[in-house]
């Protein structure tokens, strides 16, 4: 039996499908079986990001509408054979399936698969709640900035509110830079605010922009530092303990003087 | 190297600390908050347990929040007739 895991925010446009591609291909190159719902019914984008955006013939809600079978309706990844993606109809909308018929489909999914990763769409509205339905664990997408967290914090509050067990923080874009001149919220912070437990750190990377643009996840890219932040994400929900690295990623000859002689950073 | 001597000279607060500061006074306020719904549900339930004990005047009777900048607090005015017990 496998594991479903929702990746939400509350706040639009702060990372969530880029993070549900990028762990999907993670989790995938490291062996697990996985499949992909995008659950943003009306919006759908999952199939873009990763680059299977022709492939498609049937979506979600011909599955729970009884109109195609599950696995007529899942698409192969390219790349990986184990990594499958349940797209999301895109002339519906969220009304079009309910929580009860989401968390059958997630129910059966498991069977099958090793993760079921569920990509929610912003707000607290219909789409999320049939988001989270099916899932047993949440990751919330959160950037660095006063809206954003506070949607995270409402999001946790709901998820709390729905019996869901305490979800996991991922902070995205962060920018070292900003963050040591004292004008972006820290790490720190961030945890310290919102009180749930960190799972990863991803920073801004112009790798995302490419990435997406060839839909290819920024997880295979060994020298991108987003790629990197992703791996770790993905080592840690298949169980492994992987330390945070200082949020550090100056290697100047000034950064190094100024360690030495004792400077903060 | 500049940042730091700004900050030594006391340059104005870094902003993060100005963002920490008001996402810690608007999550005061939003985590307190229920809906018009539920804060309706209150006041039935409230006049209910009250009204075992209280003759009250239903029409004046008021349950409101109030914002303060360090907390939130749930204000209730009920204008007694006589008790009942
Ligand atoms: N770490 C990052 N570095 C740079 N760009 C990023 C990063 N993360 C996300 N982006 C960019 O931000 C934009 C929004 O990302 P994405 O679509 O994943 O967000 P979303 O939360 O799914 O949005 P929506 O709420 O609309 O579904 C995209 O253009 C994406 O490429
Ligand atoms: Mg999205």
């Amino acid at each position: 039996m496998g594991e479903a895991i929702v990746i939400t925010s509350g706040k639009g446009g702060v990372g969530k499908t880029t993070t549900t591609a990028n762990i999907g291909a993670g989790l995938a190159q490291a062996g697990s079986k996985v499949a992909l719902i995008d659950a943003d019914i009306g919006l759908r984008n999952l199939d873009v990001v990763m680059g299977l955006e022709n492939r498609i013939v049937y979506d979600l809600v011909d599955v729970v509408e009884g109109f195609a079978k599950l696995r007529h309706a899942l698409i192969k990844d390219k790349r990986f054979d184990n990594l499958q993606l349940l797209p999301a109809a895109q002339t519906r909308d969220k009304t079009a399936v309910s929580p009860e018929q989401m968390k059958d489909l997630v129910e059966t999914m498991k069977e099958e698969f090793d993760y079921v990763l569920i990509d929610s769409p912003a707000g607290i509205e219909q789409g999320f709640k049939n988001a989270i339905a099916g899932a047993d664990k949440a990751l919330v997408v959160a950037t660095p900035e006063v809206s954003s967290v506070r949607d995270a914090d409402r999001i946790i509050g709901l998820l709390e509110a729905n019996d869901k067990r305490k979800p996991y923080l991922i902070i995205n874009r962060i920018r070292p830079a900003m963050v040591k001149r004292g004008d972006m919220m820290d790490i720190d912070d961030m945890i310290e605010i919102l009180a749930v437990e960190l799972i990863g750190v991803v920073p801004e990377d112009e790798a995302i922009v490419v990435s997406t643009n060839r839909g290819e996840p920024a997880v295979m890219n060994q020298n991108s530092r987003a790629g990197e932040a992703y791996r770790q994400i993905t080592r840690r929900l298949r169980g492994e303990e992987v330390a945070f690295p200082k949020l550090e990623e100056e290697s100047s000859l000034f950064g190094r003087i100024r360690r030495m002689m004792g400077l903060k950073g | 190297m500049f940042d730091l001597f700004a900050r030594v000279f006391g340059r104005e607060d870094a902003s993060k600390d100005v963002a920490k500061e008001r996402l810690r006074l608007v999550l005061v306020h939003d985590r307190a908050s229920l809906s018009p719904q539920v804060l309706d549900d209150l006041k039935t339930d409230l006049l209910k347990v009250i009204s075992k004990y209280l003759d009250i005047d239903q029409e004046g009777f008021q349950v409101e929040f109030s914002r303060h900048d360090e907390s939130m607090a749930l204000v209730a005015n009920i204008p007694i007739k006589r008790r009942r017990v």
